[in-house]
C-alpha cells in the first residue's frame, strides 16, 4: 500500500495543563472518507484541532503525504497540507458579510471550486451574499462554512459535526454534497454524532474514547459489529 | 450675516479642526483596540513624536548629517514621519507588547503608559518642555481663505479636508476591502483565521504599525498649527479616550463620527459658555454611557 495521505502516530495534545489526546493512531488514504465516532468529550474535535495546530501543545507524529507536520506553525498547515477545516461551531464571522466569509480563506492549491459550482451544490447561498454572516439560519451557516473551504483548492477536508442541530432536509443536502465530494476524489475526515448520516458515506470508522482510538471498523464489517458500536456510543 | 450665527460658524470651524485631529487619533486607537484588545496609552506620545519628527526633519537633520542646506519639508514629512512612527510601533509590538497577549490587559496598559513616559522624557530632554515652532509650512498652504463667514487659515482648511479623506480611506480599507475583512475576522476568531492559513501574528504587527502610523500622521498635521511640546499628546489623549468610549470601543465609524461631532460641539459651546468647552466631552460621555453602555456605535459584548 502506498503512503496514506494522512497518518497520525501517537498523537498527544494538551489545552493548558489538561492532557486531552493520549496517543491517537489513525490513517486515511487519498480519496477515502473516515469517521471519528465517540461520545462527547472523547477527543474527536481535539484530534482535528491538533492536526490544525489549534491546541496549546502537541506531540507525536502528523504526516501528510509523508511530510511531518507536528512542528509546523498553525498558519502554515492549511497551505502546505492543502487542508480545509470546518470547525464544530462553524466559525462564521459575524462582522463579515456572507460574500466576505466565503472569500476569506486564502487559496491553498489549484483546482478550487468556482462560485457557480459552489452555488449549485448549496443553492441556498446564492441569494444571501450581502447579508451579514450571522444573519443566516444554522443550515445556511453550515453550508457557508463548507463552501468557503471548497473554494480554496483544499483536497483534505476536516469536517466537525456538520449535521449537528440541523433540519433533516439540510442534512440531506449536506449528505449529497459529501457524496459528490468523495466522487471528486476529496479525502475527508468526518467527526460525526449522527451515525446514520456517516455510515453510508464512510470507508472506515474510528471509535475514540478518552483520547485514544479504542476500535476501528471497515465499512463492510460494520453490520456485524453494530452491537459493539452501539455499546461504545451509548451514554 | 447675523453676528451670532457668524460666531457660531467660526467657532464651529475651529471646533471641526480640533475634531479632525480627534478623529485621526481615535481612529488609530480604535483600529488597535479592535484587533489587539490593547488600550494604547502611548498613542498621544506617538502623535507628539510625529510632530517633533516633522520638526527634526526640517530643522535638525541637515545639521546632524553635516548637510546644513538640507531641510526635509512638510510634504515629504507627511509621508516619511508616519512610516518612521509605524516602524517604531511595529518594533514595539513585535518585541515588547507581544509578550503580554493573553495576560490581564492591565499589563499592556502599563507597558504603553510607560512607553509614553519614556518618549515624553526623551523629547523633554532634547527640546525642553516649552513649545517649539514648526517653520516648514509649505508656501502653497500659507495665508488665509475667505469662507464667507470668516477668514480661515489655508493650512487649517487643508488639515480638515485631508484628515476627512484619510478617515474615509481608513474606513473603506477596513470595512470594504479584503484586507479589512481579514482584519475583522482576526478580531473575531484569530485561531480560525490562523487555521485558514493566514499569519495572524504578522497581521497584528502590521495593524499596530498602521494605527501608530496614523498617530504620526496626525502629529505632522498638527506641527504647523499647535504648539509642539513634549506634553501635547498628554493633553489630547484623555479627550481621545473619552471619544473612543463614546463612539464604542473599537468601532471605526463610531470614532470618526464622534470625533467630528464632539469637535463641533466643543466649538459651539465655546460661543455660549467658554469655560464648559473643555468639559463638554466628558458630560457627553456620561450621558451616552447612561443610555448606551457600549457606546454609540459599539456592540453589546
Amino acid at each position: 500500500m502506498s503512503t496514506p495521505l494522512l497518518q497520525l502516530r501517537d498523537l498527544h495534545a494538551w489545552y493548558g495543563e489538561s492532557h486531552i489526546l493520549h496517543g491517537i493512531d489513525l490513517e486515511c488514504a487519498e480519496g477515502q472518507l473516515i469517521t471519528l465516532l465517540g461520545r462527547n468529550g472523547a477527543g474527536r474535535t481535539t484530534t482535528l484541532r491538533a492536526i490544525m495546530g489549534m491546541v496549546d501543545r502537541r506531540t507525536g507524529s502528523i504526516q501528510l503525504h509523508g511530510d511531518e507536520f507536528i512542528d509546523k506553525p498553525t498558519h502554515r498547515i492549511a497551505p502546505l497540507g492543502r487542508i480545509g477545516y470546518c470547525p464544530e461551531e462553524r466559525g462564521i464571522f459575524s462582522k463579515l458579510t456572507v460574500g466576505e466569509n466565503l472569500m476569506l480563506p486564502p487559496m491553498v492549491g489549484p483546482g478550487g471550486m468556482g462560485l457557480e459550482e459552489i452555488f449549485t451544490m448549496f443553492p441556498n447561498l446564492r441569494d444571501v451574499r450581502n447579508r451579514m454572516g450571522t444573519r443566516l439560519s444554522g443550515g445556511e451557516q453550515q453550508m457557508l462554512a463548507m463552501a468557503r473551504i471548497l473554494r480554496t483548492g483544499a483536497r483534505l477536508l476536516l469536517l466537525d459535526e456538520i449535521t449537528e442541530g440541523l433540519a433533516p432536509v439540510i442534512v440531506k443536502v449536506l449528505g449529497e454534497a459529501i457524496r459528490s465530494l468523495k466522487q471528486k476524489g476529496y479525502t475527508i475526515v468526518l467527526v460525526e454524532q449522527n451515525f446514520h448520516f456517516a455510515a453510508p458515506l464512510a470507508n472506515r470508522h474510528y471509535v475514540i474514547e478518552h483520547g485514544r482510538v479504542i476500535d476501528t471498523f471497515s465499512a463492510e464489517a460494520l453490520g456485524a459489529n453494530m452491537d459493539r458500536l452501539n455499546q461504545y456510543l451509548s451514554v | 450675516m447675523n453676528p451670532m450665527l457668524r460666531l457660531i460658524l467660526a467657532q464651529g470651524m475651529l471646533g471641526l479642526n480640533n475634531g479632525v485631529f480627534y478623529a485621526m487619533l481615535s481612529l488609530g486607537l480604535a483600529v488597535i483596540f479592535g484587533l489587539l484588545d490593547v488600550v494604547n496609552f502611548a498613542h498621544g506620545a506617538l502623535y507628539m513624536s510625529g510632530a517633533f519628527l516633522a520638526i527634526i526633519l526640517y530643522s535638525y537633520i541637515g545639521t546632524w548629517l553635516g548637510l546644513s542646506w538640507l531641510h526635509i519639508g512638510f510634504w515629504a514629512a507627511l509621508v516619511l514621519v508616519p512610516l518612521i512612527v509605524a516602524c517604531f510601533g511595529m518594533l514595539f509590538e513585535r518585541f515588547l507588547l507581544r509578550w503580554l497577549y493573553g495576560l490581564d490587559p492591565i499589563y499592556s496598559l502599563l507597558l504603553t503608559f510607560g512607553a509614553a513616559l519614556v518618549l515624553q522624557g526623551i523629547f523633554i530632554n532634547g527640546f525642553g518642555a516649552s513649545g517649539t515652532p514648526y517653520p516648514g509650512t509649505p508656501d502653497q498652504l500659507q495665508g488665509i481663505v475667505n469662507l464667507g463667514f470668516m477668514m480661515f487659515p489655508k493650512f487649517r482648511l487643508f488639515t480638515i479636508i485631508f484628515s476627512i479623506l484619510v478617515c474615509i480611506g481608513v474606513w473603506f480599507l477596513i470595512e470594504r476591502t479584503r484586507i479589512g475583512a481579514v482584519l475583522r475576522a482576526g478580531t473575531e476568531n484569530p485561531d480560525l483565521v490562523r487555521a485558514f492559513g493566514i499569519n495572524v501574528s504578522r497581521l497584528i504587527t502590521l495593524t499596530f504599525g498602521f494605527g501608530t502610523g496614523l498617530a504620526g500622521l496626525a502629529g505632522v498635521l498638527a506641527a504647523p498649527i499647535y504648539s509642539v511640546t513634549p506634553l501635547m499628546g498628554d493633553d489630547l489623549i484623555i479627550i481621545i479616550f473619552a471619544i473612543v468610549v463614546i463612539g464604542g470601543m473599537g468601532s471605526i465609524m463610531g470614532a470618526v463620527v464622534t470625533s467630528l461631532g464632539l469637535g463641533l460641539l466643543e466649538g459651539v459651546v465655546k460661543v455660549f459658555y467658554a469655560p464648559a468647552a473643555n468639559t463638554v466631552v466628558f458630560i457627553a460621555m456620561v450621558l451616552v454611557l447612561l443610555v448606551r453602555p457600549s457606546g454609540l456605535f459599539g456592540r453589546q459584548r
